[in-house]
């Protein structure tokens, strides 16, 4: 398990983002919006959070994490990679023939990567799974935790709300699930697409712990997982209020990154925006020595 | 006389239920998750017994499937059962994606399939499952004929380890099988041997298809008839020796005529050893309500459509003889 300082948490969600807008310039394909505005979130679960083992995915003490909603991958790809499941080089595979980097994520045991534990693309399946994982461990007295992402926008699905109710009915403490509150969804902003407020009193009715917070504050999630982890009778949602495309500045709020690659032009744009960090790049493109 | 006694009347799913018991006393990793109707498909029986290891999701199949897959996971092995029919439709795409494509250990059981459900009519009658699930990659498929079959079949399934589907039925039904025959998933069982045709069934249509060799081989007709009871991976060989000894091949099952077992032995006689085939199955059509043997017999999916089909089959072998003659 990783335990960096703040700081360095922060370091790592700009090189993640640094490293989600080099890996879709190249693939060419793929979503950019979501994953960028979640690189603090994914920086701290994967350099403070989760105890996990990257040399041994499978350990059996290890807490496990769920991403519901799939499309998000390259950043989940690229915290993976940092943490050691696989080389960083293979990051430039995204979306290519034969990559362990499938377009949505797929467990190592199919054709996907170590650290995936269940495929995601077609949403809203990923809580009803964290809920069952949360309930087999309990059955073993495990300490682990289990933690999902989920999408706003995939709260539309009936599923989520099957979950949630199976979740509080069976009182299952042991799971911390994460909403990334981006507003953002393919066709247009959630509010416009399917309203979801007031999202709180939802999740509130539907039994569980709310926690919100601010998902670009490194600070206030590590204060709301905390939190999460202190409930002890009923399941925990953190609703974490983010931007899509939050710190590159073209694609700051915009639903319409949510599917799409930057061109060389934008990546060029966006990166100035993103200074290097310590950890250095997976690649480097001709163009950055000018 | 019909080479099989009929022992006893008793329900697959009730095998099912008591198997699960079984299990559960060996295997503590063995948990259910219940949709409701658990009195209807049996798992109350685990539930009863094993209290902390029975999860309710409510009437939500969807939600049923993915905290199947997520308690595999945690390395569980859950048993999924409800109807058939919200155990394939419903949840189709969480199949797909959390259970088959993510090839997690997940059983899923499902009671109350084919047209046999009866009274409840065509919305609770499934008679799409076994194509639905077939189609799937990672995909176990397996139907038992009858009480005794299915408590072997459900203990291979649990010690498979991998995606499986089985499907059995909510009636009291002939029980037939002998309890020392071994089970292997993937293993068809050959229950007469014949010389004219073979008649390849699952599920309850196995005992129609020995009701119909009864007859057939009083009117001198040598039936062969096998009990193909995983549909996938189907038993290949056991397919094309039967083609190649008997020349003409009825396949009876209580599932649509497209897709089934039928479909799938099709599948294997075309690619290797192509002789007549007749289907005994539903014609593309939906359900309707009534008891189970009154719709079988409508449906024309009982021992008389068994019988009528493996005619009409050896019409058209005998055809073909004396077409290829002709040629000749």
């Amino acid at each position: 398990m990783n335990n960096f300082s703040i700081e360095k948490l922060y370091e790592m969600a700009r090189q993640l983002r640094r490293d989600v807008i080099k890996m879709l310039t190249i693939s060419k394909s793929g979503h950019s919006g979501g994953p960028i505005g979640l690189a603090e979130i994914f920086s701290a679960l994967y350099f403070k959070i989760l105890n996990i083992d990257p040399k041994n995915p499978q350990w059996s003490d290890r807490d496990y994490f769920f991403l519901s909603a799939g499309h998000l991958a390259p950043v989940w790809y690229a915290a993976l990679a940092r943490a050691g499941y696989f080389p960083l080089d293979e990051l430039k595979t995204l979306r290519k023939i034969h990559t362990r980097l499938q377009g949505h994520p797929a467990p190592a045991h199919t054709h996907g990567l170590p650290g995936i534990e269940v495929a995601s693309g077609s949403l809203g399946q990923g809580l009803s799974i964290a809920v069952g994982c949360a309930l087999g461990i309990r059955l073993d007295a495990k300490k682990s935790r289990v933690y999902v992402l989920l999408g706003d926008g995939e709260l539309d699905e009936g599923q989520i709300w099957e979950a949630a109710m199976t979740a509080a009915h069976h009182k299952v403490s042991n799971l911390t699930a994460i909403v990334d509150r981006n507003d953002c969804q393919i066709d247009n902003y959630t509010h416009v697409v399917m309203h979801l407020e007031p999202l709180t009193d939802k999740w509130k009715a539907f039994g569980w712990n709310v926690i919100e917070c601010n998902g670009h504050s490194i600070e206030e999630f590590l204060n709301a997982v905390e939190k999460s982890k202190q409930c002890v009778d009923k399941p925990s949602v953190i609703i974490a209020k983010t931007f899509m495309g939050n710190n590159v500045s073209f694609m700051h709020n915009d639903y319409k990154w949510h599917g799409v690659p930057p061109n060389e032009e934008q990546a060029k744009q966006a990166l100035s925006e993103l200074p290097p960090t310590s950890f250095g790049d997976f690649i480097k493109f001709d163009w950055e020595n000018n | 006389m019909a080479k099989y006694k009929l022992k006893e009347m008793k329900a697959t799913r009730l095998g099912f239920g008591e198997a699960l018991v079984e299990i559960g006393h060996q295997n503590p990793n063995l948990v259910v998750i219940g949709a409701d109707v658990t009195g209807s498909v049996r798992t109350d029986l685990f539930k009863n017994a094993f209290p902390e290891r029975f999860f309710s999701v409510g009437i939500a199949e969807q939600d049923m499937i993915g905290t199947a897959a997520g308690l595999a996971v945690a390395g569980k092995i859950p048993v999924a059962s409800t109807y058939g029919e919200f155990a394939t439709g419903r949840p189709y795409d969480q199949i797909r994606q959390s259970v088959a494509y993510s090839k997690l250990n997940v059983k899923i059981c499902a009671s109350h399939c084919g047209i046999t459900v009866g009274p409840d009519g065509a919305t609770h009658q499934a008679l799409e499952d076994i194509a639905l699930m077939r189609v799937l990659p990672n995909m176990v498929v397996l139907s038992p004929s009858d009480y005794i079959e299915t408590k072997k079949m459900i203990k291979a399934v649990i010690n498979y380890n991998g995606p499986a589907y089985v499907r059995f039925f909510r009636d009291n039904t002939p029980v037939f099988n002998d309890e020392n025959t071994p089970f292997e998933i993937g293993k068809s069982i050959q229950l007469i041997d014949g010389s004219d045709v073979t008649i390849i069934a699952c599920g309850l249509q196995v005992w129609e298809a020995i009701l119909a060799e009864e007859e057939l081989s009083a009117q001198g007709v040598s039936v062969r008839v096998i009990n193909m009871h995983t549909i996938k991976p189907i038993d290949k060989n056991a397919i094309i020796k039967a083609a190649k000894e008997t020349g003409a091949i009825v396949t009876a099952e209580d599932h649509q005529i497209h897709g089934g077992l039928g479909s799938a032995v099709a599948e294997v006689l075309t690619q290797n050893y192509p002789v007549p085939q007749e289907f005994v199955a539903i014609k593309d059509k939906f359900g309707e309500s009534g008891n189970g043997m009154e719709l079988m017999k409508l449906y024309g999916i009982s021992k008389d459509g068994i019988v009528d089909a493996v005619k009409k089959v050896l019409k058209r072998k005998l055809v073909e003889k004396m077409e290829l003659k002709y040629e000749k």
